[in-house]
């Protein structure tokens, strides 16, 4: 359970959400994904076909982490979202602020 | 190193209403320790049965957004005070119970968000998101115990 960190051929960062992305460790995406950008990283994927549920500190984490991106001139895409997760993200509206792709292959088409 | 979270099981006890199974589980304020409870509920609330994954998702969140509230803005994570959880399960519910040692808050700030918030502030969702998932939510008069009811199923 965590968050491991790839790099995609097309480079782009991949960010695998394994378990949950709750208010016990949304700080440590937050910084894994800061530590990325100071790299000079822009491109950011987060893979969530490992991720059982999300709660609102999570959701909270994801926006703020993708302001930061987009004020950086980057994007931070999501993909692999189970049903639930998907409904969650419809529920909160935020499926309109971010691109959520079905699987990781369509989200790092075009990225 | 912290103690383990250790969870406790009354079949029918003077606590629990007829025909219910009341479990209790303790925790400190400490936000690390949510992943563990809301595995650990989930695990004696469908125990002995196979939820389907839409039931067990609501409970897992639904639970996570009231250990957050508790632990964040009632104890202010402060590691002096606790966070209580109470599942009274019958054959078709879960009523599920979170309280906190802070002073609760005031009744009108808990009134139903209709609508989320604007989508680019970062905090503010948890109590839609609860009564959005849940069945029906209710606080007690001062304001730390919040009452959330799902299926069992």
């Amino acid at each position: 359970m965590g968050f491991s960190k790839t790099t995609s051929g097309r480079g782009v960062t991949v960010v695998k959400v394994e378990g949950q992305l709750i208010v016990g460790n949304r700080q440590e995406l937050k910084a894994l994904i800061q530590e990325a950008m100071e790299a000079g990283d822009r491109k950011f994927l987060v893979d969530c076909t490992q991720t059982a549920y999300i709660d609102s500190s999570g959701l909270g984490a994801l926006v703020t982490i993708s302001k930061k991106i987009r004020e950086n001139g980057g994007e931070l895409r999501l993909a692999g979202l189970n049903e639930d997760l998907r409904s969650l993200f419809e529920l909160t509206k935020l499926d309109s602020l971010f691109h959520i792709a079905p699987s990781l292959d369509e989200a790092l088409q075009g990225f | 190193m912290t103690a383990p979270l250790r969870l406790h099981v009354r079949r029918s006890g003077p606590e629990a209403r007829d025909g219910t199974v009341a479990v209790d589980l303790a925790l400190p304020s400490d936000v690390s320790e949510v992943e563990t409870a809301v595995e650990l509920m989930a695990r004696h609330c469908f125990a002995g049965l196979v939820p389907c994954a839409r039931t067990a998702f609501r409970l897992r969140v639904t639970l996570a957004e009231a250990l957050s509230n508790a632990i964040l803005r009632g104890n202010h994570e402060n590691p002096a005070k606790q966070v209580w959880i109470r599942a009274e399960l019958t054959a078709t519910a879960i009523r599920l119970s979170v309280r906190d040692e802070g002073d609760g808050c005031d009744a009108t700030r808990r009134s139903d968000p209709a609508l989320p918030p604007d989508l680019e502030d970062d905090g503010g969702r948890g109590l839609f998101i609860i009564k959005s998932l849940a069945d029906q939510v209710e606080f007690d008069d001062r304001g730390n115990t919040i009452w959330m009811t799902l299926p069992r199923c």
